[in-house]
């Protein structure tokens, strides 16, 4: 969908947005994924005046609303650096719907500089940094999840398994419906709850049904509602942003 | 204002001014590039697949393939056209035969019961047919009118082996269509068929549960 | 048999959540939409393997912006070459002026009987019960139609009417309704079903039918179908009235065949389909069949006002096809009766609000994960997700106020949750302090949060923000690992 992007050479200085899911639940995520970078020789700046990328209220369809939030954050980034972002869905809303939220307005062209300078993480470690990994984890299976923004927004349904697949002790299953989305959307889930509800059990069950006791995921908020479901059940399966699962393994 | 003015007017005044008129590339829908015998296996691959039969047969020989045909699935009465020479010589050489030729160049006002109760197969020519989909394309005329190939239970389709081209756009472009279309041009690929049921096939709902498209080769050949 | 005069089963698009959780709570309609999607799904994937995808949605899409492009002038070119051929053209603004015209037709045919070819169009307008009010009876004859008007419902799916049931409940309409045998075995249903219909077909005064796609070059009409019923409902009955939106017209006849590549690919994983049925004129003298009269009524229905607005253009380009259902996760679950209108799904959630306006169906917008599924499938590339966030918009009383019932779902309560959000997210001191009490106070965070914790664990706020934690990092940095 996306169209191909050339990717630069490894940068000696990113970027890094933390997101609001991540910097607020899952903050050890965000700081795995600094730490592979900077294992890579770049330098991580993280601006701390950023918060939303804002797209909570951007589906909502409070545009206004997401555009003050996002004019924030365009400020944050001035020198040429790429920007990474370990979410394809934060990172599919800066890239793709910044030049729309911003078109026609006088910061359409800053807006279309930092879209053009975002990286999803995964994307990135995969395309840029050219990531060799050395598994030192136990033999283990684990299941994928890749977030419908990330594989058809960013267009980058093989990063996630292409970085585990450098993983020599992991054997990596595919569920069932790999490509279906997991029921979080953001407001949809509050939305219309037993929509999502059914959905996410759809989503657990194929996980389950392949043995495996871990997915891993490039995005919190299906995290937070995939794994979300399996603690309500007290299923024992466990669920880990790719960028802690990653780190764990290779450090 | 009449609806149709009021419609025209809404439309030519868009509220977002005039739109850009995009460029249509069409190659990928033709140039296929294939041999003689590469589409007529992709036309006998694709309609076989969807319930068709295909007999080859020497176009000399075509007629007793047609009689073959007839009493295997034990056809009595065969609707047919007169001036085609397919028609014609159909005529010709099942005029001593057990099956009831049928005229189909009559008004269906005058037959339309006998036509929809008491007809056994209809016999058509076709134009050409279409190798990437296994497609035979009819012009009905008044000899061969549009309702015997689709009332009968079973369709017998004439069709030349060197009339078989690469895809629908060629087809279109090569004769010339939007110069003069017919009254009604028809693609046929197998026979009437529905999945309304479960997704389960059936053939025949509507129109022939059988398609048998006899395929003349000139020469000797098949 | 007799045909069934009222539908008894009504939804309707305010009643989703409802009629959501009924779907939701009903086995039989969630595994026969399961395995239904699923197959679809895979017979989609499989026959498009062979081609250039991209390039064929691109000349798609191309094609139907081309037309769009030209709207007007291509309508005025289609009725002068349909006249030409013979073809009478109507035009209706309103659906019950589409309606109001078909009758008339019917009426000065003295008609008593019409026999349908499956038009979407006019089930959007309620005809059948516009013109059974009127003592004209209309019985669907396409095989899925006819099943769910058999059993007093609408269709469920716009390429497949009766996806929502199964052979079972099938056997049982049609033993109900017509006296059959109860069975599973489907030929012997489908038999049944055709010699019910063929004595209407014979009967019928009129056939209706919709139309795939109109050409206006050689004033052609194209019908795509397998089982044939579309054939006779247009040659056998005396008279045919064709019905269509306006948005339905290409401009020439080598537009046809990449349009219809990407329909029944996209529509059932077909190659092809067993009918390309092209309509340019009423049987001409010398000829021995078809209908002695042809009728086009294009109706509008609020398509010229979609037409007004860039970005809601694209909608129009729509071709029907149901892939968009058919991938969608939403669709899946709850069926297409849920949606309570004509066009379910994707598609439909973003036209039935300018047919119907937001008060109506503004809980459509939002019955979307914006997963994308619908996007990535559409073979005219309607950026759907797109829509349905800015009818969102519209709903909210943020867009451009182009969509009848813009502004309705504007509550302060929620402006006001939205502002706060602003203000702290723009804030970015106030944020990082709220984001580090998140997180200290979490034992004092409800364990319930409203629907989500009715099946999900609620999620807990760090010990430490991701901001304190870099802070902690970069200070601690030169001295080694830290872990």
């Amino acid at each position: 969908m996306t169209p191909v992007k050339c990717y630069p050479p490894k940068p000696e200085r990113v970027y890094f947005f933390g997101t609001c899911l991540v910097d607020l639940f899952y903050p050890e995520a965000g700081l795995d994924g600094i730490r592979l970078l900077e294992r890579e020789g770049i330098e991580v700046l993280f601006p701390q005046d950023q918060t939303c990328c804002g797209q909570p209220p951007y589906t909502s369809g409070y545009h206004d609303e997401a555009r003050a939030v996002a004019a924030a954050q365009l400020d944050l980034f001035p020198e040429p650096w790429p920007i990474i972002v370990p979410s394809g869905s934060c990172g599919g809303m800066m890239r793709t719907h910044y030049p729309q939220l911003f078109a026609g307005t006088p910061q359409e062209a800053q807006a279309r500089e930092v879209a053009g300078r975002v990286f999803e993480l995964t994307e990135f470690l995969v395309h840029v940094c050219h990531l060799r990994l050395e598994d030192r984890g136990e033999p283990e299976t684990v299941v994928m999840h890749t977030s419908c923004s990330a594989r058809r927004e960013m267009g980058l349904a093989e990063t996630g398994p292409a970085l585990l697949g450098k993983l020599g002790q992991v054997e990596l299953v595919e569920q069932a419906r790999a490509s279906e989305c997991c029921g979080f959307g953001g407001t949809f889930a509050v939305r219309h709850p037993e929509v999502s509800a059914a959905m996410v059990e759809d989503k657990t069950q194929a996980i389950e049904a392949t043995g495996a006791t871990r997915f891993v995921t490039s995005d919190c908020g299906c995290m937070m509602n995939i794994a979300g479901r399996f603690e309500h059940q007290k299923k024992p399966v466990k669920g880990e942003h790719i960028a802690s699962y990653l780190w764990r393994r290779t450090s | 204002m009449s609806a149709r003015d009021a419609i025209l007017k809404r439309l030519r005044e868009r509220a977002d001014g005039p739109l850009a008129v995009p460029e249509c590339d069409f190659a990928v829908v033709t140039n296929r590039g294939w041999s003689q015998a590469e589409r007529l296996e992709r036309f006998e691959r694709w309609i076989t697949s969807v319930h068709g039969e295909v007999i080859h047969t020497p176009r000399a020989d075509w007629t007793r393939r047609l009689a073959e045909v007839l009493a295997a699935k034990g056809v009595q009465r065969l609707a047919l056209g007169r001036e085609h020479p397919v028609a014609a010589e159909a005529r010709k050489a099942l005029a001593d035969a057990e099956v009831e030729l049928v005229d189909a160049d009559r008004d269906i006002e005058g037959w339309q019961s006998e036509q929809f109760e008491r007809v056994d197969a209809g016999l058509t020519s076709t134009r050409g047919a279409i190798a990437e989909t296994g497609s035979l394309w009819l012009w009905p005329t008044p000899d061969e009118p549009r309702l015997i190939s689709l009332v009968p239970p079973l369709h017998i389709a004439v069709l030349d082996a060197e009339t078989v081209e690469d895809t629908f756009f060629d087809v279109v472009e090569a004769h010339g269509w939007a110069g003069g279309m017919p009254t009604n041009a028809l693609l046929v690929s197998g026979p009437s068929k529905t999945a309304d049921i479960e997704q389960t096939l059936a053939y025949g709902v509507h129109g022939p549960r059988e398609l048998v498209v006899l395929v003349r080769h000139a020469g000797e050949r098949p | 048999m007799s045909a069934p005069t009222h539908p008894v089963q009504t939804y309707s698009p305010r009643e989703f959540h409802r009629q959501a959780h009924d779907a939701l709570g009903n086995p039989q309609i969630r595994a026969n939409f399961r395995k239904a999607m699923d197959g679809l799904m895979a017979k989609r994937r499989d026959i498009f393997s062979d081609w250039d995808l991209e390039t064929l949605r691109e000349l798609g899409a191309n094609i139907r912006l081309r037309a769009l492009a030209k709207l007007p002038d291509l309508l005025e070119r289609l009725e002068a070459n349909c006249a030409a051929n013979g073809i009478r053209v109507h035009w209706a603004e309103s659906g019950e002026e589409a309606c109001r015209l078909i009758r008339e037709i019917c009426e000065a045919h003295d008609a008593k009987s019409v026999i349908k070819g499956k038009s979407m169009v006019s089930e959007e307008m309620h005809l059948n019960a516009h013109l059974e009010a009127a003592g004209i009876e209309a019985l669907e004859s396409d095989l899925g139609e006819y099943l769910v008007q058999l059993n007093e419902q609408t269709p469920s799916h716009i390429i497949m009417p009766a996806i929502h049931l199964n052979t079972d409940e099938i056997s049982g309409i049609l033993h109900d309704k017509t006296g059959t045998e109860r069975t599973r075995d489907v030929d012997y249903m489908t038999a049944a079903a055709r010699a019910q219909l063929r004595e209407r077909f014979m009967a019928a005064d009129v056939g209706i039918s919709g139309v795939n796609f109109a050409v206006a070059e050689t004033g052609t009409l194209c019908l795509v179908e397998n089982e044939g019923n579309g054939r006779m409902t247009t040659t056998v009955p005396p008279v045919h009235i064709a019905v269509t939106g306006i948005e339905k017209v290409v401009e020439h006849l080598r537009d046809v065949p990449p349009l219809y590549a990407l329909l029944t690919r996209s529509a059932t994983g077909q190659h092809v389909t067993t009918y390309f049925n092209m309509i340019s004129s009423p049987r001409k003298t010398g000829e021995h069949d078809g209908p002695r009269e042809v009728h086009l009524v294009l109706v509008d229905s609020g398509r010229s006002n979609i037409y007004q607005d860039d970005e809601l253009l694209d909608t129009l380009r729509c071709i029907r096809c149901g892939a968009c259902m058919n991938h969608c996760p939403v669709y899946t679950r709850v069926g297409g009766h849920t949606y309570g209108t004509t066009y379910p799904g994707p598609i439909g959630s973003i036209l039935s609000p300018h047919l119907m306006g937001l008060e109506e169906t503004k809980d459509l917008p939002t019955a979307s994960s914006l997963c994308g599924a619908c996007g990535e499938v559409c073979p005219v590339k309607i950026p759907i997700p797109d829509l349905l966030v800015r009818l969102r918009k519209e709903s909210v009383g943020e867009g451009r106020g182009n969509v009848p019932g813009a502004g309705v779902k504007r509550a302060k309560s929620e402006v006001a949750a939205w502002k706060a959000f602003q203000w702290l997210a723009t804030h970015p001191g106030v944020w990082r302090g709220s984001m580090a009490m998140a997180g200290k106070l979490k034992a004092l965070m409800p364990s319930r949060l409203g629907p989500w914790t009715e099946c999900r664990s609620a999620p807990k706020p760090a010990k430490t923000t991701l901001h304190a934690l870099v802070k902690r990092h970069h200070a601690t940095k030169h001295d080694g690992e830290e872990r």
